[in-house]
């Protein structure tokens, strides 16, 4: 296999927003002192009076664009996961959920590849906290076409949204001309009968090349990447379960109230199912390269397939 | 209105606030009392505002940011004309719009959903910003509790406030001196809040909040201020108006039973013949 172009889809973020906001006068972008770091500073160079930068005070960033979404203004608040979701949760969910403003927040360094770091920084329960909040759409991109696709959905949708973005540069796997991103819709990356490999974020691709080693011995995996966690693809999880059987869900979260937990949310009610979740065990990170982490972990194709392959 | 006239209002808006929490059973009226006369002036002279069209973009805002005292606000909004008065006793009843704490979903003339403490600033501040980034000229008023700016992001908020100064922000601290625990000063003081909003860069104005002389000068003030966010530490009766519950921290989150309910009744007729 060629090697693929490699770029962090917080790259992306901050590209997707110049982009926009050449076309949208209304889209302002907030920071919490990272914009070097969520790469909104692409944004700040080119529209200057639509960056407001908030210091380090996240729970204040929130209830700022949360009062700048209610004169008109579309907001993209961004931050790390870990205060995004994490620091502001409840800013998130009075401030902006409940009235159910059209608040956009954007989290990047999201799970354990924020690297070097360590624990502190790596947020693994951002996607449990924000899907329980009523009408907050979440999205975890898994490469920079999908991501950039994922900022201008946000921007279209009305109402609160969190978008999930992270560190590390991962391949890009959705450069199809006839690439198509909608909202709530799981995408099928590869067809298979054995079992359903459901995914989200930066392991998707990591789960093209196992499939392709599950191949190689004459294991079909299908592949379904999630970028929408809620709503869930309903529809396409039911059907893969039914198809398949047999359901891995990989993502680089906690196995606790991430993607895993949705689907069997929606199996053990509509397809009982056997699910192996593939994420974060419920523990803490650690510092080291994120590469070498990633591998630690297990969300790496060769630990991906090992574990499928046992639970096969 | 004239002075004499914002009283009589405001005395009608305090016997509001007293049945609606009387009707419920439950909510907060030492907090919504102490505020009247603000929500008052605010409502009857300050702001410009349209009951028939609560969402104009134009319009001045204000963020209830000690929610809690909603009693207090949903009062005065029918009072002005935003929904029926009648409507009132059916505050925090299974099924009512009139929920225990703001909801700008369901409530006319609501600018922000509020009720968590400590949020209420940041939401104001966002206002602000954006009317300064369209070039509108709305004011944005929000009202804090002398015991809510114990909550950290009040800073958060009035420092960008006063760093980015947005002179079309009003802050007002309704001092009533209690909060549920006891006196403010044996809780964990706030004081000097003058001095810590002078410090964040606002232009700060003490005076008695249920005076309506001083508020009066108070926002006429502040709209004259250019250049910072004017805060407004308004000193304030808790409970004012209702003889037994003036000063008594237990009359912050309690509804009055039939008996009570008369008295507080009769001394505000009393008030209003004055």
């Amino acid at each position: 296999m060629a090697e693929k172009k490699k770029i962090a889809t917080r790259e992306s973020y901050g590209n997707a927003l110049a982009e926009l906001g050449k076309e949208h006068e209304d889209l302002v972008v907030l920071d919490a002192d990272l914009a070097a770091a969520t790469k909104t500073g692409v944004f700040k160079k080119a529209f200057p009076e639509r960056h407001i930068d908030c210091g380090i005070a996240e729970c204040n960033m929130i209830g700022v664009a949360a009062g700048l979404s209610t004169t008109g203004k579309v907001p993209f608040a961004s931050s790390f996961a870990m205060f995004a979701a994490g620091r502001a949760f409840e800013q998130v969910r009075n401030s902006v959920g409940y009235p159910k403003l059209n608040v956009k927040i954007g989290a990047t360094h999201a799970g354990i590849s924020v690297g070097e770091d360590g624990a502190s920084h790596q947020c693994n329960e951002d996607i449990a906290l924000m899907r329980t909040i009523p009408g907050m759409v979440v999205i975890n991109p898994s490469d920079d076409v999908e991501a950039k696709a994922a900022v201008k959905a946000a921007y279209e949708h009305q109402g609160p949204v969190y978008l999930r973005f992270g560190r590390l540069a991962v391949p890009v796997i959705n450069d199809q001309a006839d690439y198509h991103f909608e909202l709530g819709k799981g995408v099928v990356l590869r067809e298979g009968k054995d079992v359903a490999i459901i995914a989200t974020g930066l392991p998707v691709a990591n789960c093209l090349e196992a499939a392709e080693k599950l191949a190689e011995e004459g294991i079909e995996a299908k592949v379904i990447n999630i970028h929408t966690i809620k709503p869930l693809d309903e529809e396409l999880v039911v059907a893969a379960a039914k198809a398949t059987g047999k359901v891995v869900t990989v993502e680089e979260h906690s196995i606790i109230g991430g993607l895993g937990s949705a689907v069997c949310d929606v199996l053990c009610e509509q397809a009982p199912t056997k699910v192996l979740k593939i994420g974060i065990n419920d523990t803490f990170g650690e510092s080291g390269p994120a590469v070498e982490l990633v591998k630690k972990y297990g969300l790496d194709a060769e630990s991906i397939y090992t574990k499928v392959k046992a639970f096969l | 209105m004239n002075k004499t006239e914002l009283k009589k209002q405001a005395n009608e808006i305090r016997k509001g606030i007293v049945t609606a929490v009387h009707s419920a059973k439950s909510g907060h009226p030492g907090g919504s009392l102490s505020a009247a006369d603000i929500y008052t002036y605010l409502y009857f002279e300050e702001m410009n505002i349209d009951p028939k069209d609560p969402k104009n973009a134009d319009r001045d805002r204000f963020v209830l940011s000690k929610g809690h005292t909603a009693p207090g606000l949903y009062s005065t909004l029918a009072h002005r004309g935003f929904f029926p008065v009648e409507d009132l006793t059916t505050l925090r009843h299974t099924g009512s719009y009139l929920q225990g704490h703001p909801d700008m979903k369901h409530i006319p003339g609501v600018d922000m959903s509020s009720g968590s403490l400590g949020q209420g600033v940041s939401a104001a501040v966002g206002m602000a910003i954006g009317a300064k980034l369209s070039g509108a000229d709305y004011r944005v008023y929000t009202l804090v509790g002398d015991g809510e700016i114990q909550e950290g992001q009040i800073w958060e908020a009035a420092m960008l406030a006063g760093f980015r100064k947005l002179d079309n922000l009003v802050v007002i601290v309704d001092n009533n001196n209690l909060q549920i625990d006891g006196p403010i000063t044996e809780v964990n003081s706030p004081y000097p809040i003058d001095r810590k909003f002078e410090a964040f860069n606002f232009h700060v104005i003490n005076i008695d909040g249920n005076d309506f002389d001083q508020i009066d000068a108070a926002f006429k003030e502040a709209r004259a201020t250019k250049g910072m966010p004017t805060a407004i530490i308004a000193k304030t009766v808790k409970g004012k108006g209702v003889s037994f519950m003036e000063n008594q921290v237990g009359w912050h989150g309690a509804a009055p039973n039939d008996e009570q309910y008369a008295v507080a009744m009769k001394d505000l007729e009393k008030a209003g013949e004055a």
